[in-house]
């Protein structure tokens, strides 16, 4: 199979007494797509957060266990939280578009890493609105404000911005819960697409989609991570009884 | 001068009672007949539906347009009241509307006698404006800190003493300035560090709650996926606030700064206590000069109601509710377009 491009070993992580992720083993493949799924509350949110640390901007959080993107700790002291971030990209659950153009929405990522050549920029914008499949319609609208387009197209935009930084590992944290039917069949196209030169972790509430788009999944109940699989295995034959219930829809 | 016009003051005295009761009755008189149509016009309706509904909603609803009513008699009655007399100096005495507002030599009192308001209307408008440019970086500087940066100690100790400084009386703030700002410029600059300088910097101390508030109101209201989307491509704190905050926040700054500098635009003790006070239009930041507030409040108890020299002070007063007016337009201005 293909190589791991993170690998959390005994990770724990606590929000002041609270213990949220206890003890979490995982391997992530290169260039799949995996998904998370549990009852709300179960720490989905939290663990994903932990692959970009951004849970270092919540007061209060202590982590311990490791996380490696590539073989290095990325909770190291040498680890560059800023550099780390533009290879873990993440697009989250409310399309949240800056109030700006939607070209200098795009632009924002490449700028703040020393981008300024305009030649250089416009084909990043154009590349990673392609990349979006949202090129064809904002193509001549680039200098309107991102707030006018519609939730969809706000959260493509939003898979844009992040694409722009060229990141090796995308997180989307129930990135089509927001969203409409048809904008979300788009999106979980768009997924598969990506998934050709992006690995890509999605939090879901939605077995089908989760079934649908998936290659792999992870069950986490309580902070505990209780079964990772081949999607098709973990939805047709679970081998923990607390998974078969869940997808059942016995409980949660 | 005192010698010609202390003959003068019996004689006009006699004259004032008719003109004060004039001026004073015109307002009342305007005044009933408004407070009387609305209060007047609406019982009808609450009584119709007394019936159906209690006493009390009545009650409550009748009392909320009285009080609506008084406030709009009241606030109509002001400005009618200044304008009336504040025209009349150009209506009444003459007096030429160019030479009030562009003349440089003022002179109400001298042979020939001179109107010209532009000293003190600069001087306004340079000292708020100063003000808010000193007021305008500092309160986003301290509303950053209270948000961004220590979010505890901002909310438990510095949010109360910004607060603090917006209940400190305008005389205490004038009485510091001439005390501590004052020497200080005469140390270091040229002159008697009385001037425009000086006023604007009480000023902008003055005037910098109002802008704080404001900015950590807008900063604290903004949208939590806007940090947090700038943060996950990589930004560093400074860059998220420096790309994503500030530009999120300057349409309210704009707001608030609007405020600061009408709030400093009509504030006349403290600026009066350390402007100097002469009547002209100064070459350096350094040098005594005027505004449209402190020269009221100076000149104010030398002149006779119904003179020149009075309704012209009026005229001062008439500029200052005009430009209220126009920064509570472009504060209207700037907040319809921040909610676009
Ligand atoms: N900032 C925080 N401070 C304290 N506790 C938190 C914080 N964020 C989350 N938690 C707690 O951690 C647990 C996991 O939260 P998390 O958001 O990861 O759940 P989730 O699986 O994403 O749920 P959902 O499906 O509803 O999004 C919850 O019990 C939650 O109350
Ligand atoms: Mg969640």
């Amino acid at each position: 199979m293909t190589t791991s491009i993170m690998e959390i070993d005994r990770l724990n992580l606590h929000y002041s007494e609270f213990h949220a992720l206890k003890n979490i083993e995982l391997d992530i493949p290169e260039k799949t797509i995996t998904a998370f799924i549990g009852p709300s509350g179960c720490g989905k949110s939290t663990f994903l957060r932990t692959l970009n640390r951004m849970n270092d901007l919540v007061a209060g959080v202590k982590i311990d266990g490791s996380v490696k993107l590539d073989g290095e700790d990325i909770y190291g002291a040498e680890t560059d939280v800023e550099s780390l971030r533009k290879r873990v990209g993440m697009v989250f659950q409310q399309p949240n578009p800056f109030p700006k153009s939607i070209f200098d929405n795009v632009a924002y990522g490449p700028r703040l890493h020393g981008i300024r050549d305009k030649a250089t920029l416009n084909e990043i914008v154009e590349r990673s609105l392609r990349g979006a499949s949202l090129w064809e319609e904002v193509k001549d609208l680039l200098g309107k404000s991102a707030l006018s387009l519609s939730g969809g197209q706000q959260q493509r935009l939003c898979i844009a911005r992040a694409l722009a930084v060229e990141p090796e590992v995308l997180l989307m944290d129930e990135a089509t819960s927001a969203l409409d039917p048809i904008s979300t069949l788009k999106i979980e196209e768009l997924v598969r697409e990506l998934k050709k030169e992006y690995t890509i972790v999605m939090v879901t509430h939605n077995m089908h989609q989760a079934a649908r788009v998936s290659d792999r999944t992870v069950f986490f109940l309580n902070g505990e991570l209780v079964e990772a699989d081949e999607t098709e295995k973990l939805f047709s034959n679970p081998s923990d009884a607390r998974t078969e219930d869940y997808i059942t829809g016995r409980f949660g | 001068m005192k010698a010609t016009l202390d003959p003068a003051r019996p004689g006009s005295e006699g004259a004032e009672p008719t003109s004060r009761a004039e001026a004073s009755s015109e307002p009342r008189a305007e005044a009933s007949p408004a407070s009387a149509a609305p209060s007047g016009g609406t019982p009808p309706r609450p009584t119709a539906r007394r019936k159906s509904r209690s006493g009390g909603e009545w009650f409550g609803k009748t009392y909320t347009l009285i009080c609506v009513a008084v406030l709009i008699v009241t606030i109509f009655s002001i400005v009618y009241f200044v304008a009336s007399k504040g025209l009349s100096t150009f209506f009444v005495n003459g007096v030429s509307l160019k030479e009030f507002l562009f003349g440089t030599k003022w002179a109400p009192d001298g042979e020939p006698q001179s109107f010209g308001a532009l000293p003190f209307i600069t001087g306004s408008f340079v000292t708020s404006i100063l003000a808010a440019c000193i007021s305008a970086p500092l309160a986003f500087c301290a509303a950053i800190f209270m948000t961004e940066l220590m979010p505890k100690f901002g909310k438990r100790v510095m949010q109360p003493v910004i607060e603090l400084l917006a209940g400190i009386p305008s005389v205490v703030y004038g009485f510091v300035g001439l005390t501590v700002i004052v020497p200080f410029f005469r140390a270091i600059f040229p002159g008697q560090g009385l001037g425009l300088a000086a006023g604007a910097v009480v000023l902008s101390i003055m005037i910098l709650p109002t802008i704080t508030t404001i900015a950590t109101d807008a900063m604290s209201n903004l949208p939590r996926g806007l940090k947090e989307g700038s943060y996950a491509l990589g930004a560093t704190r400074w860059q998220t606030i420096s790309r994503s905050i500030l530009p999120a926040v300057i349409p309210s700054m704009l707001t608030g700064v609007v405020l600061g500098i009408a709030r400093a635009f009509g504030e006349a003790l403290a600026v009066q206590m350390v402007i100097g006070n002469a009547p002209h239009i100064p070459s350096s930041l350094f040098e005594s000069a005027s505004t449209l507030t402190s020269v009221i409040t100076l000149s104010m108890g030398n002149t006779i109601m119904g003179q020149v020299q009075n309704n012209v002070l009026w005229s001062l007063a008439l500029v200052l509710l005009v430009m209220t007016f126009v920064f509570v337009a472009i504060v209207r201005v700037l907040e319809r377009r921040s909610l676009r």
